[in-house]
């Protein structure tokens, strides 16, 4: 196996107790002492800081930077102002997902937020279609460092520490600012369902900044929180995960992400597919399903209906907030209306299950 | 490594779980240690009284947050009683594992022998810290 990357904070997290394993080529901390539960409850009700520098950070600058990332993916970027941020895909020809994308149109140039297990692979698919562009690519994961401060006192933690306005900055924008004295891009975004914040800096200041937000964020109890309860708190408001519920092998369509495709921007990669999948149906859905007879889904499990095997769970779990047990899944398109009766076989019992409505946990910033 | 708590009444699988005699049956859970590296228990699936199983054989599971975890038989035997409570207190794992948070009584089929190869207290504390220092 590779040798493992550490995020600069490594050392910061095991001194604060934290259980650290290996996710997507890092060893990233998975739960600090006060545990997942704690973690999922302090994002929710109040505000929790999460180190999550094994994301990748890709530019893309030049003379046909936007008209490169329009090809390269689904969503049409004509739509955004300088400023806005906003989730995408990027797909191969056959509608299949190389990756899911959060897009930040900065003043200059394009900043894209790619998932670790990806970040290799987007680059060399972005610079193999680079090809009769007049554009710059640039990797800049390695000096980029990221941190997500999460919650309803994300904005309370972080105003002390940033000349921004953030009362006057809408969810899914992005700013030049300045956090903890540091030169910072500021996103008010994120991949908890809670209004928050992710935060852009240059990597050599990392222990400055996470011990900056942590001490601005005690009077409203904040705690570090690790992949468990990133997990937890996307999966409730039904965010995908890739290897979950996106992959190569899923178009958006099937996965209930068509809202995120413009087919009237022109033509872009995996445009034809798409329009087909959209057109004829797709043959498999992602559903929502909830377990009738109390029993965890777990990733891998079988779907069945009628005994027979029709789908597998993508992820599931105790959901937290919601109080239910409950995954997600692709089954056949006929299987996927709310109220369809279905099992889960859970170490070799099926378990009854029922197709419900998605979210689990409506975001606060659809509310 | 962590300060965890060891019923000396008890004697341990290397799998974690922990068996007490009481009369000609015995309790059985899993041990303080299990419990926290399994962290926040969400679920425990029980199985229904009168099976039987074999010693090492997986009875049911413990499930937290992240992951299920099977639990094995520490004595071959019958189910004669389980922990209903557990199904709406799953909690208790973490807040009391030697106590409220039992899983099941056995009537053991062979507890002589089978008692002999499981480990006592502070065996058990050994096992685990080198458990523990191996990255377990």
């Amino acid at each position: 196996m590779p040798e493992l990357q550490r995020t600069r904070l490594y050392a910061t997290h095991v001194a604060l107790g934290a259980r650290l394993v290996p996710f997507a080529g890092w060893e990233m901390p998975v739960q600090y002492p006060s545990g997942p539960l704690a973690e999922h409850h302090a994002v929710r009700r109040s505000v929790g800081l999460f180190d999550i520098d094994h994301m990748g950070q890709v530019e893309v600058r030049g003379p046909d930077a936007t008209a490169f990332l329009q090809r390269l993916q689904v969503w049409d970027l004509n739509k955004m102002k300088e400023g806005d941020a906003r989730y995408s895909l990027a797909c191969y020809a056959d509608g299949g997902i190389v990756d899911d994308l959060f897009i930040y149109r900065r003043p200059d140039r394009w900043f894209v937020v790619v998932n670790a297990s990806n970040r290799a692979k987007d680059v060399a698919w972005f610079r193999a279609h680079a090809h009769g562009f007049k554009v710059m690519l640039n990797d800049v994961s390695d000096e980029t460092y990221m941190l997500a401060l999460q919650g309803p006192q994300a904005q309370a933690t972080l105003s002390p520490l940033c000349p921004a306005n953030l009362a006057q900055m809408p969810f899914h924008t992005g700013q030049e600012t300045t956090v903890a004295g540091v030169p910072a891009y500021l996103g008010a975004t994120g991949y908890t369902g809670e209004y928050g914040y992710e935060v852009f800096f240059p990597a050599e200041k990392a222990e400055h900044v996470w011990g900056a937000l942590l001490e601005a964020g005690k009077p409203y109890g904040i705690i570090p929180c690790g992949l468990a309860a990133r997990d937890s708190l996307r999966f409730e408001p039904c965010l995908p995960l890739y290897g979950h519920e996106i992959s190569a092998e899923v178009d958006p369509i099937s996965a209930g992400l068509g809202w995120t495709v413009s087919f009237d921007k022109g033509d872009f990669l995996g445009r034809d597919a798409l329009l087909q999948t959209k057109l004829e149906g797709p043959g498999d859905r992602l559903v929502a399903l909830e377990m009738v007879e109390k029993a965890v889904p777990r990733q891998g499990y079988a779907v069945l209906a009628n005994d027979v095997e029709v789908g597998r769970v993508t992820t599931g779990m105790y959901a937290p907030t919601a109080d239910r047990y409950v995954g997600l899944a692709y089954v056949p398109a006929d299987l996927a209306a709310i109220g369809t009766e279905l099992a889960v076989l859970v170490r070799d019992k099926p378990r009854a299950a029922r197709v419900v409505k998605k979210p689990f946990y409506t975001p606060a910033y659809r509310r | 490594m962590k300060e965890y708590t060891y019923d000396r009444n008890a004697r341990y699988a290397r799998t974690h779980e922990w068996v007490r005699l009481d009369g000609s049956e015995v309790v059985s859970g899993v041990s303080d240690v299990a419990q926290d590296l399994l962290s926040d228990v969400v679920f425990v699936d029980l199985p229904a009284v009168g099976a039987t199983f074999k010693q090492g054989d997986v009875f049911g599971a413990v499930e937290s947050v992240k992951a299920a975890e099977d639990v094995y038989m520490p004595l071959s035997g019958t189910i004669v009683a389980v922990n209903g409570e557990l199904a709406d207190n799953a909690e208790w794992v973490n807040q009391d594992p030697y106590g409220k948070a039992w899983f099941i009584r056995i009537k053991p089929a062979n507890a002589a022998a089978e008692m002999a190869t499981l480990m006592d207290a502070a065996s058990y504390k050994k096992y685990a810290e080198e458990e523990a220092a191996q990255g377990h």
